[in-house]
Formats: structure tokens, C-alpha cells, sequence
């Protein structure tokens, strides 16, 4: 059984119809990409899994329970966590009051510190600034501050937004790293990216989103090789 | 090429630009009467009338700004000088207009007792001379305050600040203070005798020494005090915080006995508004959730004791309800009231959510009014007979025995919403203020956290106006205006948003005060919103700003060692 399964979801904003019967599944300890254009419908789908949208049909499991009963704020209760699109960090507030944020969901003290232990670990340079307003760090840090922030709530599946939006090459390595470092430590990770050749590089499998509905699924190897995906996400003739 | 040069030298076209805005503010001042009507008080008997007062302070203000624009000291006092000049000169073209042609079929207030003020009675053109040299003078004195550093500026504010404070207030500071033996003589010399209005000269001195060095002294010591404190072992330091809670307690007791009647019910009205600005600041402040009507929970409270309590046997309901009974379901309807307006606007928000909590204020208020409800709430006529209460063998009706429950309902208020400040409910208003989607996110229930802050601040509400409804003895509909809300989101805004203290600053500047200079009360509005300009301008997190938002604000002081001990 599939860590996180999706079956034929389909999302409306109002009358227009988002995601037309989008089916994907993750394994546990899997990273896996779903990579597309603007508009393709890939936030979206991470909107609906966090429960933030609520599909008309479909159902989205995870490990076989039915999570379309339970309301946005129930579902990291379950073992979701989000590092939202634009990074979302909440700006008035400092890097260590973010944090904590990220486990409000939990209540055990104890195993919240040792938690934000390891996310200063894997991100040293929020420990440097941990006292600082989040809205005045730079761009990357703030990427590292929502990734720490969506790892408070000790997830079982992280799903990732976009995070090398707005970044410097170098720092988009950086976080990859990251995303990789994270996931070897056993979280899985849902990873959305227009950044289709990084993406690729570290998952297993990949997904391809256009216009709402699921184009392709294979290896990440198998897709790096698809010539229309070479044409289309990777920038190659 | 400018740009670079405009570095080292003096940058005149800025200066000029806040020289003729201040002295367009001068004439303003002057052109609405304010110069005129003003001048009827001293602040300092004989010497400085309150109208100079505020065109005095105009001027400083002037050279502060231009003295900051300039690049370096020396000129940023001449860019003061010069901006100031500029001002004398502009009100002296006003002066020189007013007096030449008749213009007071548009203007007024363009009057020959004006021209007498502003030339200090020396006529034109000497007049005009003196007016441009005291511009130069005191934009100048802006200029050097501005240069000056930190603590000794803030010092010399603040004395100027409470010595203009006093010399507004000596009426009121005499009136009370007879009651004391004693004391008559040294405020004889403090605010002069007899007729004699403002603060002697003398007496002003003082005031502005004593408060100056007394603010320069403590600044550069906090620190160290402070810190012999915290030295202190945990025990005795405990006692000391209780002993100051007990000195607070005791002066809160003693204060209406102070004050005398007229002065209390000032603070009566103050903490009206203090406990519904303690609510709304949870709804604005905490959960960033901008409410336009929040008169309406006032008018529920208010209404709810009238009805229950009212013995006019003009309505249908006459219980005649003992006000201690009255008074829960009061705030219990009030509560309804908040989620009822809660639960249409939970996906709105900003302006949207504004506009329909602005809506709901005005259906209350218009739902009062209605022939409709006129049986059972008066209508237009309102509520009359309200009883006051008793307590044990006190009638809770002078202003002194309502003073007791409203600092009562206030403390209350302040306990409950220090409390969740610092609560989890708490931090989920702070995360919801910041980003409702992210806030869902790390799994804050959105419906219930807002509600939630609808309700209690609504609460807060409904006990103000409950009380309100005793104090008054009668209630109308008029008496819950949208102006009502305007004031308590103002006062929210100047004494800082989502900042407890706040709340009690913005309370006693934007209700306190206007209660106290009621014989100003047409211009009320007008120094609201410059106030409200200038607050924006100068200072927009507040007179007592909350910590997150001070450092939102001035980032760039918000650096990590600045609160290492947070860590």
C-alpha cells in the first residue's frame, strides 16, 4: 500500500475546472516531482492534498485512511506538512517564534526541542539568526525557515512547493541538498517544481502536469530521456 | 551630476518644500480659527498663549523635518533656520492679505483680531518682522533638537510636552488639589493666582527642568537599575513586584477621592473606551481581523440592560431586572452578536471584511431607530429609566461608585487579554494575522480561531456598553455612531496595534483628552486626523507599540544581539 495515494481527483475554483482526474501515488521514503508549466495545476494539487481546496470527487489516502474528511487545520494532525509557494513565512514574527509555529500542532516539549535541534543542524544559518524577524532574512533563508517551519510538525510526507523560486542558482543547490538530506533521514517527499532538470535529478519518479491532468508518470531517469519532456520542461532540442 | 553634489551641499529644493508645507500647515492652523479661539487660554500666564503654543510647535516641527532631510549638522540647523524663515514668511503674506483686503466673506476667520495676534500687536511691518525672526528661531531651535543625541532630545520632548500638558490642564490640576491643605501655596506659585490662567513662569521652568533631567537621569540609568534588579534574589524580587501592585491597587482605590467629581467621570468615560479598545484590539490588534463595526456589540450590551432593567413602562418588556443579572446576558448577547457577524465573514478579508463589519455596525444602529422595534427598544426615544444598581448597600450611580465597577471591568478586560496574548489561542491570532493559509497549514482551526476573536472582543464590548447604559440612565441610537467605532480603531492605531499599554495611551489621548478640552470640542476632529497624519508620518507603530510590530517597522534596529536575551 502506497504511503500517500491520490485517485481521480478533480478541484474547481468556482466554475473552472482545476484538476480533471489527477491520480498519483507515493511510496514511503520516496522523493517524487511533479514538474509542469505555469497554470499546469501543480499547486493546486498540493492545495488539495493539504485540504486547503476541497476536490468534488476523488479520493486521497493516506496510508489507506480517507483524508477527505478532515478539515485543512486536521490534516497535519495526520502527518502532512506544507512548504507553501512563496515561502509564506509569517514576517512580523522571528525565526524561532516560526518555528514553533511549525509544531503547533504537537505538544510534547521535549520532542518539539529536539526537533528545532535538527532543524538548526540542517540549516546552521537559521540557528545564527534565530532572534531575527523573518520577514528582514534574505529570500533563501527564508525558503530554509519555511522548509524548518513545515518539519516542526514531523511529517511523514513533506510536500514542497516551488521552493527554488526566486533563488540564486547557488542557493537553489543549497536546499536541494537539503531536500535530499531531509528525505534520507526518512521523511518522503511530494516535491512541485518548474525547475523541471533539478527536480529530476533528485527523485525517483516524476509526474507531468499539464493543463490539469496528469501528461506522463515514469522514472525520473525514464523522464530526464523523453524527448517531448527534453523539449518541453528541460530547455533541450 | 546634482545628485552627488546635493550630498555635500544643502539640498534647497527639499528645504523650501517643508518650509512652505509647514507654513501652509500655519496658515491652516490660523485660517480655521484655531489661532483665535486658542489664544483665549494661556499656557504660561502672560507669556505664551495656547494658539502660540501650537504654531510654535508647527515651527519646530518644520525644522525637525527639514533638519533631518539635511545631510550633516551645520546644515541641518541652516536647512532648519531657512525652512522656519520660510514658514514666518509665508504666515506673514497671510498676515499682510488679511490686513490689506477684506476677505472675511470667504475666509471667516480672516479677521483684524487675527492680524492683531499673529503681529503680536506691534502692527505691520514690524509685526511681520517679528513673526518671520520667531520662525527662524524656533524652526532653528528644531534644527539643534534634531541634532541632538538621542536621550537629551527625548528628555527635552518630554519636558516641553508635560510643561505645555500642565499648563492646559491647571484648571482642573488646581480644582482638584484644593481639597488639600498644604498644597495651596505651591500651586499658587506654580499657576499663579486668581484669574490667572496657564502656568506661571516660573512654575513652567520647573515643570520642564524637573520632568527633562528627571527623563535624562532615569534613560541613562534604566539600564543599571534594571539590572540591580534582576540581581535581586527571585523572593525579594517577587516582593517587590507585589509591593507595586499593592502602591498601583491602593492609588486605584484612593483616586476618585483625588479627582472629585468632575475629573472621575473624565476617567469613567476614559475606561469605556479602554475596555472596548482592549476588546477590539484582540480583533484587530491579535487576529488582524479589521472590524468597522464594532459599536454594534457596545449598542447589544447597552440595550440588553436597558431592556432588561428599564422600569419606564413604555415598552413591552418591563422586568425591571436587577442590573447584576442583567449584566451577564449583556455580554452573553453581545457574544452571540460577535459570532453571528463572525461566521458570514470568515472567508473575507481586508477591505472586504471592513466594508460588511461597517455594514453590520450601521444595521444595529438603524435596527434601534426602527418603528419596527419600537415597542420593545424605544425607537428613536430610546430607553429611559434605566435604574442604577446597587452593591451591597451602595447605589452605583455618581461618578465616584461607577468608577469602581468600570475599573473592575476594565482590570478584568486587561487580565483576560494579557492572558491570551501570551496564550496558544494567542499565537494563533498572531499566525492568522499573518498568513491564514500557512496558518491552516501548521494546523490552526481558521473557524474557530476567528470566531473566537469575535467573540471576546465583542464581549469586552457588551460589558462597556452595559455598563454605559447605567451610567447614562437613558440610551438612544444616536449614541452608537459609526464615529464610535472610528474612535476606538483610532485609538487602537495611536497607541499602538495589538499593544496592550497601547490601548490605555490611545484611550486616555483620543478619549481622556477631548473629554478634558471640551471647550475645544469643534476642533476636535481636525486634530484627530492631523494627529492620526502625523502619527503615520512619524511614528506608525504607535505611541506604545507592541514588540513584533515595532520590529516590523524598524527593522533595521531589530538586529539579533539587540534581543539576544530573548534566545
Amino acid at each position: 500500500m502506497s504511503l500517500l495515494s491520490i485517485e481521480n481527483i478533480h478541484t474547481y475554483y468556482g466554475n473552472i475546472h482545476a484538476l480533471k482526474g489527477i491520480s498519483l501515488h507515493i511510496e514511503k521514503g520516496e522523493i517524487v516531482t511533479l514538474i509542469g508549466g505555469n497554470g499546469a495545476g501543480k499547486t493546486t494539487t498540493l492545495r488539495t492534498i493539504s485540504g486547503l481546496l476541497t476536490p468534488r470527487e476523488g479520493t486521497i489516502r493516506l496510508n489507506g485512511e480517507d483524508l477527505s474528511k478532515y478539515k485543512a487545520h486536521e490534516v497535519v494532525y495526520k502527518g502532512i506538512s506544507m512548504v507553501p509557494e512563496g515561502r509564506g513565512v509569517f514576517a512580523r514574527l522571528t525565526v524561532t517564534e516560526n518555528l514553533e509555529m511549525g509544531a503547533y500542532s504537537r505538544k510534547d516539549t521535549a520532542e518539539i526541542n529536539r526537533n528545532m535541534e535538527r532543524v538548526f543542524s540542517l540549516f546552521p544559518r537559521l540557528k545564527e539568526r534565530r532572534t531575527q524577524v523573518s520577514g528582514t532574512l534574505s529570500g533563501g533563508e527564508q525558503q530554509m525557515l519555511a522548509t524548518g517551519r513545515a518539519l516542526m510538525a514531523n511529517p511523514s510526507v513533506l510536500l514542497m512547493d516551488e521552493p527554488s523560486m526566486g533563488l540564486a542558482p547557488v542557493l537553489v543547490e543549497l536546499i536541494f541538498d537539503i531536500i535530499q538530506q531531509i528525505n534520507k533521514e526518512g521523511t518522503t517527499i511530494l516535491l512541485v517544481e518548474q525547475n523541471a532538470l533539478m527536480a529530476l535529478g533528485i527523485a525517483s519518479r516524476g509526474y507531468v502536469m499539464q493543463t490539469g491532468q496528469i501528461v506522463l508518470s515514469d522514472t525520473a531517469e525514464k523522464l530526464k530521456a523523453d524527448p517531448t519532456v527534453q523539449k518541453a520542461y528541460l530547455g533541450m532540442e | 551630476m546634482s545628485s552627488i553634489q546635493q550630498q555635500n551641499t544643502f539640498d534647497w529644493k527639499k528645504t523650501l518644500q517643508i518650509g512652505l508645507i509647514g507654513g501652509a500647515v500655519g496658515v491652516l492652523i490660523a485660517m480655521v480659527g484655531m489661532v483665535e479661539e486658542f489664544n483665549k487660554r494661556d499656557i504660561i500666564a502672560g507669556t505664551l498663549t495656547m494658539g502660540w503654543t501650537i504654531l510654535s510647535l508647527t515651527m519646530l516641527v518644520t525644522g525637525l523635518f527639514a533638519a533631518r532631510a539635511a545631510a550633516s549638522n551645520a546644515s541641518s540647523v541652516v536647512g532648519s533656520i531657512v525652512a522656519g524663515t520660510i514658514f514666518g514668511a509665508v504666515m506673514s503674506i497671510l498676515v499682510w492679505i488679511v490686513d490689506k483686503y477684506n476677505i472675511r466673506d470667504i475666509l471667516v476667520n480672516a479677521s483684524p483680531t487675527l492680524v492683531k495676534h499673529l503681529t503680536f500687536e506691534k502692527g505691520i511691518p514690524n509685526g511681520l518682522f517679528m513673526l518671520i525672526g520667531l520662525g527662524a528661531a524656533v524652526g532653528g531651535l528644531g534644527g539643534v533638537i534634531q541634532i541632538l543625541p538621542e536621550n537629551i532630545r527625548r528628555a527635552i520632548s518630554l519636558g516641553l510636552g508635560i510643561a505645555a500638558l500642565l499648563g492646559l490642564l491647571q484648571e482642573i490640576i488646581q480644582v482638584s488639589l484644593a481639597n488639600f491643605e498644604g498644597a495651596s501655596k505651591a500651586v499658587e506659585w506654580m499657576f499663579g493666582k486668581g484669574t490667572e490662567k496657564g502656568l506661571s513662569l516660573a512654575g513652567a521652568i520647573l515643570v520642564f527642568v524637573v520632568v527633562a533631567a528627571g527623563n535624562y537621569l532615569w534613560t541613562g540609568n534604566a539600564s543599571k537599575i534594571s539590572a540591580g534588579f534582576e540581581k535581586l534574589p527571585q523572593s525579594s524580587r517577587k516582593s517587590f513586584r507585589w509591593l507595586g501592585y499593592g502602591l498601583l491597587f491602593l492609588a486605584l482605590i484612593y483616586l476618585p477621592v483625588v479627582l472629585g467629581l468632575y475629573l472621575t467621570e473624565v476617567v469613567n468615560v476614559t475606561g469605556l473606551f479602554i475596555l472596548m479598545g482592549l476588546g477590539l484590539n484582540i480583533v484587530v490588534g491579535f487576529a488582524g481581523l479589521l472590524d468597522l463595526g464594532y459599536v454594534a456589540f457596545y449598542a447589544v450590551g447597552a440595550y440588553t440592560v436597558g431592556v432588561l432593567t428599564n422600569l419606564s413602562g413604555e415598552l413591552t418588556l418591563n422586568l425591571g431586572w436587577n442590573f447584576w443579572l442583567a449584566l451577564p446576558i449583556g455580554v452573553a448577547l453581545a457574544v452571540l452578536a460577535g459570532v453571528a457577524l463572525g461566521v458570514p465573514v470568515l472567508n473575507m478579508r481586508g477591505d472586504y471584511l471592513a466594508i460588511v463589519t461597517l455594514g453590520f455596525g450601521e444595521i444595529i444602529r438603524i435596527l434601534a431607530l426602527s418603528d419596527f422595534l419600537k415597542p420593545h427598544i424605544g425607537g428613536s426615544q430610546g430607553i429611559v429609566n434605566i435604574p442604577p444598581p446597587g452593591f451591597l448597600d451602595v447605589i452605583i450611580k455618581t461618578p465616584q461608585t461607577l468608577y469602581y465597577l468600570i475599573v473592575a471591568g476594565c482590570l478584568l478586560a486587561l487580565f483576560i487579554s494579557s492572558r491570551l496574548r501570551d496564550s496558544r489561542l494567542g499565537r494563533s491570532w498572531k499566525a492568522l494575522r499573518e498568513d491564514e493559509d500557512v496558518a491552516q497549514a501548521m494546523g490552526i482551526n481558521l473557524v474557530a480561531t476567528k470566531l473566537l476573536a469575535f467573540a471576546t472582543g465583542a464581549a469586552f464590548s457588551g460589558l462597556s456598553g452595559s455598563i454605559l447604559a447605567i451610567k447614562l440612565g437613558t440610551i438612544y441610537p444616536h449614541s452608537f455612531a459609526l464615529l464610535i467605532s472610528i474612535n476606538v480603531l483610532a485609538l487602537i492605531i495611536v497607541g499602538g496595534m495589538g499593544s496592550i499599554p497601547g490601548v490605555f495611551v490611545g484611550a486616555l489621548l483620543l478619549a481622556g483628552m477631548p473629554e478634558l478640552l471640551r471647550e475645544f470640542a469643534e476642533y476636535r476632529l481636525l486634530i484627530y486626523g492631523a494627529l492620526l497624519v502625523v502619527m503615520m508620518q512619524v511614528r506608525p507603530e504607535g505611541f506604545w507599540p507592541e514588540a513584533t510590530h515595532k520590529r516590523e517597522l524598524h527593522a533595521e534596529n531589530a538586529e539579533p544581539q539587540a534581543e539576544g536575551g530573548a534566545a
